[in-house]
């Protein structure tokens, strides 16, 4: 039956865990046969921790019978690999960090392990999150579980595939411009980017620091929460996660949207949007009206220079943040007797392209004499973007929009092609750079039956409100328990 | 001939002495004797994922130093990246202030030698982290990151200064506040506070600035005296036989007593600095900074004032007291123990500091003395109430300073009381004077100076604990008693 317990959300295996139904080692165990059977084919995990994952669940038993019942006890989850794990290699996806083994945990993942969650490995990524695809991964690329020819989004593409698979019941992704968001739309799940400063980073391998936050995947907006809740609030360690209270996420999961105001932005309905993402997103809004939910047209009129933007801003704070990756402590050397050339041998041989196009772009765009015209001016832009969000949320609580222009594309069809490639975050970039939340849920399948993905977005620290609405759209449709066909 | 000025700005190093790192809770220890790694944790190694907490206890002592400074204290300050690669900076960038530090637009009194003063511009104070320790053996490198992220102040004046003496005024006088503060150890040795002066010399008169050399590694502040001399010197033989000055950094070579060349700059590094975004803007609170401002330690100028005003001292001795923290505290400390003021500057002026110089120990060390500031009280209090004469205070001071111990209680064990008995004295007197038949002769006949020869043999006799003004006062009357016979 080990099928069925992969089956199911976090809420329904912990219910069946504190009714005695199953424990917490059946349930890994589960996990970790169908990783062993369907992870060659779709590659969504680094590593795959059995042996740590099954003493976790075996622990997790014990505390039950002792009478624990942490919220996670004996929950099994997928963990990006830009997260830092003791004694588990984490890579980033590249050969920069190839063989590092951490000495410390994150904030983050710690919390998960001390309300007793499993984890069964390290997933796939885009090298340094830089990415939306998983093809700039350093190892190798994962598959769409929906269809095996396609990317599974990027750069949290891992995560999102392993629990479209089955092969985790949730998971943790890290989004800077959209890398939880889009990945979870081309895999059909639900997903949220919690407001900047709502999760710590301590422990996130750092891409822009300014745009990094820790989202969390699952089959629901209910587990979604659950892990959110689990994972959010300050810590002394990030003095950018801020010290506000956590709100309990899934007590505002009322299912009620009556008198909600719902945003639909003009400028995220555009020519390049596929026409059957237009007609689900559409089609969800309606069903939210139909739910009592009051619908209105607004603008973000700085929409159109998002990508410009992130595009200066993200590469510069990478430039600075990648910069410890000189192989002088950790990761490998490949020494060339003197400094400078080890440096360059090291650097030039440990990092791909992508993140080498980046260092440089950022690299450029910090320099003497630029540094004005371009990050300065883009930080400019920035708080117009924000502001744009900020008078919208005077009108309304919640603005819908597409997740993606286009659902999941072939795997090497925008390889070659940064700027196509850069264009499918289109949607999701402008909440990263306000500092936003953003929540995706399935809103529906294309002709060729890939999933689509409604985005919720709502102002900072007001997740429940956006939680409350995807659950309550989720509540009222069923494209979120299709499976796909493996 | 061309007279030439020397134009000097400087940048000085300072660590900030907390208990803990810049942006990590690991010990800010020795870098000079710590085992090498052994005070570092995923935050200054650099890891990936770590993120920098400000210590704010390195923001307040920033704070006590731009305020001893006479410095603004802006709305806010604002920490930047400065990028560079080398293997002492586990980052690969410094987190440092760039377009918004800490402090700004101070100035600090310098005292020259000729006893003037003149205020010397501070441009700015900003916080930042100190890099880790390359040591090179064997042609390797090794690695040492004990002082990565140790909290540092780096502190620049204007180009006010003008010759080797104001920079070495300048460098006596910041030490001494810093140490003061209680905020760094002055140790210039263990590097840890480093002075830059930045020199470059142009025509009496003009108002140019020409190209600049930075002078570093300088261990003390007579090397930076002697640095800046010979580089002000080398500067204006390359004007005076047509040449141009490269801007280099150099630094001091100390067995050859000369600048050498660390390395030319060829053009200006660009370190792209840009905000910080791991960290917050900082905003200290106005009544924060009165309430730092007002718990300050008296600082030296006003500490000099106060014993000219207070004790009668000369404004000599007043600086030479207060510039040094030690030194000044030990003066109170005698001061408050009951003895005369300036008494117990002079013994401290004189024999104190001769004995110090003979152990070649540094003033500041004054504290570690064997000499307590009570047994100086008592000391100056014995001799001024007559018990001993200032001849056996000073061989007694020799004493207490290689021993110690109580004045009082020496001068009764060793029987080193004056003698004030006058029939005791008389008698000494008249014994010298019938053995010295000749010397008398002379008195008599007008030569008034031998009297300071015959007080000198009865004081001998006496074995120095004579009244010495009663010794006087019984050789005169005598030696007239024996003109009438």
């Amino acid at each position: 039956m080990t099928t069925d317990l992969t089956d199911l959300t976090i809420t329904q295996a912990r219910d069946k865990l504190r009714a005695g139904d199953i424990s917490a080692v059946q349930l890994t165990q589960a996990h970790l046969d169908r990783i062993h059977a369907l992870d060659p084919q779709i590659r969504a995990f680094l590593t795959i921790t059995d042996e740590k994952a099954l003493d976790a669940a075996a622990q997790a038993d014990q505390r039950r019978q002792q009478g624990d019942d942490a919220p996670l006890l004996g929950i099994p989850l997928a963990i990006k690999d830009v997260l830092i794990t003791k004694g588990v290699p984490t890579t980033c996806g590249s050969h920069i960090l190839e063989g590092f083994v951490p000495p410390y945990t994150g904030t983050a993942v710690q919390k998960l392990f001390d309300a007793g969650a499993v984890m069964l490995g390290k997933t796939n990524t885009d090298e340094f999150a830089m990415g939306s695809s998983t093809e700039n991964s350093g190892y190798f690329t994962t598959h769409n579980p929906w269809d095996l020819d396609r990317v599974p989004g990027g750069s949290s593409g891992g995560s999102a595939a392993a629990v479209a698979a089955g092969m985790a019941l949730g998971a943790l992704g890290t989004d800077t411009g959209g890398s939880v968001r889009q990945p979870a739309a081309l895999c059909g799940i639900s997903a949220i980017k919690p407001s900047y400063g709502r999760v710590s980073r301590y422990g996130l391998i750092a891409f822009a620091s300014s745009l990094d936050q820790i989202g969390t995947f699952g089959r629901t907006v209910e587990d979604v929460a659950l892990l959110l809740g689990t994972i959010a609030g300050h810590d002394p360690r990030d003095s950018t996660s801020m010290p506000l209270p956590v709100p309990d996420y899934s007590a505002a999961l009322t299912g009620d949207i009556r008198g909600l105001r719902i945003g639909v932005p003009k400028e995220y309905f555009i020519g390049g949007l596929q026409p059957e993402i237009e007609r689900a997103v559409r089609a969800a809004i309606e069903q939210m009206a139909a739910g009592g939910a009051e619908v209105c047209e607004i603008s973000l009129p700085h929409t159109e220079y998002a990508l410009p933007v992130y595009y200066l801003i993200a590469p510069s704070e990478a430039s600075a943040n990648l910069a410890r990756f000189d192989g002088v402590r950790y990761g490998p050397r490949h020494s060339q007797g003197e400094m400078w050339p080890t440096y360059k041998a090291t650097r030039g041989q440990g990092f791909g392209h992508e993140v080498k196009r980046r260092i440089m772009l950022g690299t450029y765009a910090l320099s003497a004499g630029y540094y004005d015209a371009y990050y300065l001016k883009a930080q400019k832009v920035r708080t117009l973007i924000k502001q744009d969000f900020e008078q919208a949320f005077e009108k309304v609580d919640v603005i819908l929009s597409p997740t993606t222009p286009t659902t999941a594309f072939k795997i090497g069809e925008k390889a070659d092609d940064p700027l196509q490639m850069y264009l499918s975050d289109v949607f999701t970039l402008s909440a990263s750079l306000a500092g936003i939340v953003g929540a995706v849920v399935p809103c529906g399948y294309d002709d060729d039956g890939l999933p689509i993905g409604l985005q919720v977005i709502g102002p900072a620290f007001d997740e429940p409100t956006v939680l409350r609405a995807a659950h309550a759209y989720q509540q009222a449709t069923d494209w979120h328990t299709r499976r796909p066909p493996l | 001939m061309t007279a030439y000025e020397a134009v000097i700005g400087m940048e000085v190093h300072a660590e900030l002495q907390t208990a803990s790192k810049m942006f990590c809770s690991c010990a800010v220890v020795d870098s000079t004797s710590a085992a090498p790694n052994q005070h570092v944790c995923p935050v200054c190694l650099g890891m990936p994922g770590v993120l920098p907490v400000i210590n704010q206890q390195a923001v307040e002592f920033g704070l006590r130093v731009g305020l001893a400074l006479n410095c603004e204290i802006p709305e806010f300050s604002q920490f930047a990246r400065k990028s560079y690669f080398y293997p002492d900076l586990p980052k690969g960038y410094q987190i440092s202030q760039y377009e918004f530090p800490l402090a700004v637009r101070g100035w600090l009194e310098i005292d020259l030698p000729d006893g003037s003063t003149k205020r010397i511009g501070i441009r700015r104070a900003h916080l930042e982290e100190d890099t880790g320790k390359l040591t090179h053996v064997d042609g390797h490198s090794l690695v040492d990151l004990n002082r990565a992220g140790v909290p540092l102040l780096e502190i620049v004046t204007e180009a006010d200064i003008h010759s080797a003496e104001e920079a070495e005024a300048y460098a006596r006088k910041l030490r001494a506040i810093l140490r003061y503060l209680e905020v760094n150890s002055g140790d210039m040795s263990k590097g840890v506070l480093r002075m830059e002066p930045n020199i470059s010399v142009r025509p009496v008169g003009a108002s140019e600035l020409r190209t600049r050399t930075e002078v570093k590694n300088l261990n003390s502040i007579r090397v930076v005296a002697r640095a800046s001399a010979y580089e002000i010197e080398r500067q204006i033989k390359v004007y005076e036989s047509g040449g141009t000055v490269q801007q280099a950094t150099l630094g001091w070579d100390e067995n050859r007593q000369s600048v050498v060349v660390q390395r030319l700059k060829e053009s200006a590094e660009d370190y792209r600095y840009f905000p910080e975004p791991d960290l917050p803007i900082v905003i200290i609170p106005r009544d924060q900074i009165e309430a730092i401002r007002a718990a300050l330690p008296e600082l030296p100028d006003a500490k000099r004032d106060r014993f000219i005003t207070a004790f009668g001292l000369s404004h000599y001795d007043a600086a030479v007291l207060v510039a040094e923290q030690a030194v000044a505290y030990y003066f109170e400390a005698a001061v408050q123990a009951g003895g005369d003021p300036k008494q117990i500057a002079n013994y401290i002026i004189g024999d104190v500091f001769r004995q110090m110089n003979n152990e070649s120990r540094d003033r500041e060390e004054i504290g570690a003395i064997k000499l307590t500031p009570k047994a100086l009280a008592d000391l100056v209090t014995l001799v001024q109430k007559g018990t001993i004469n200032h001849g056996v205070a000073k061989k007694l001071m020799d004493t207490l300073y290689t021993d110690g111990g109580d004045p009082a209680r020496l001068v009764e064990e060793r029987g080193l009381a004056q003698v004030s008995d006058e029939s005791v004295l008389a008698a000494a007197v008249i014994a010298v004077l019938d053995a010295q038949p000749g010397e008398v002769a002379r008195y008599l006949a007008g030569e008034d100076k031998v009297v300071k020869f015959l007080m000198g043999l009865v004081m001998k006799a006496m074995r120095g604990k004579g009244d010495a003004q009663m010794v006087q006062r019984l050789l005169t009357e005598q030696l007239e008693a024996r003109r009438t016979n």
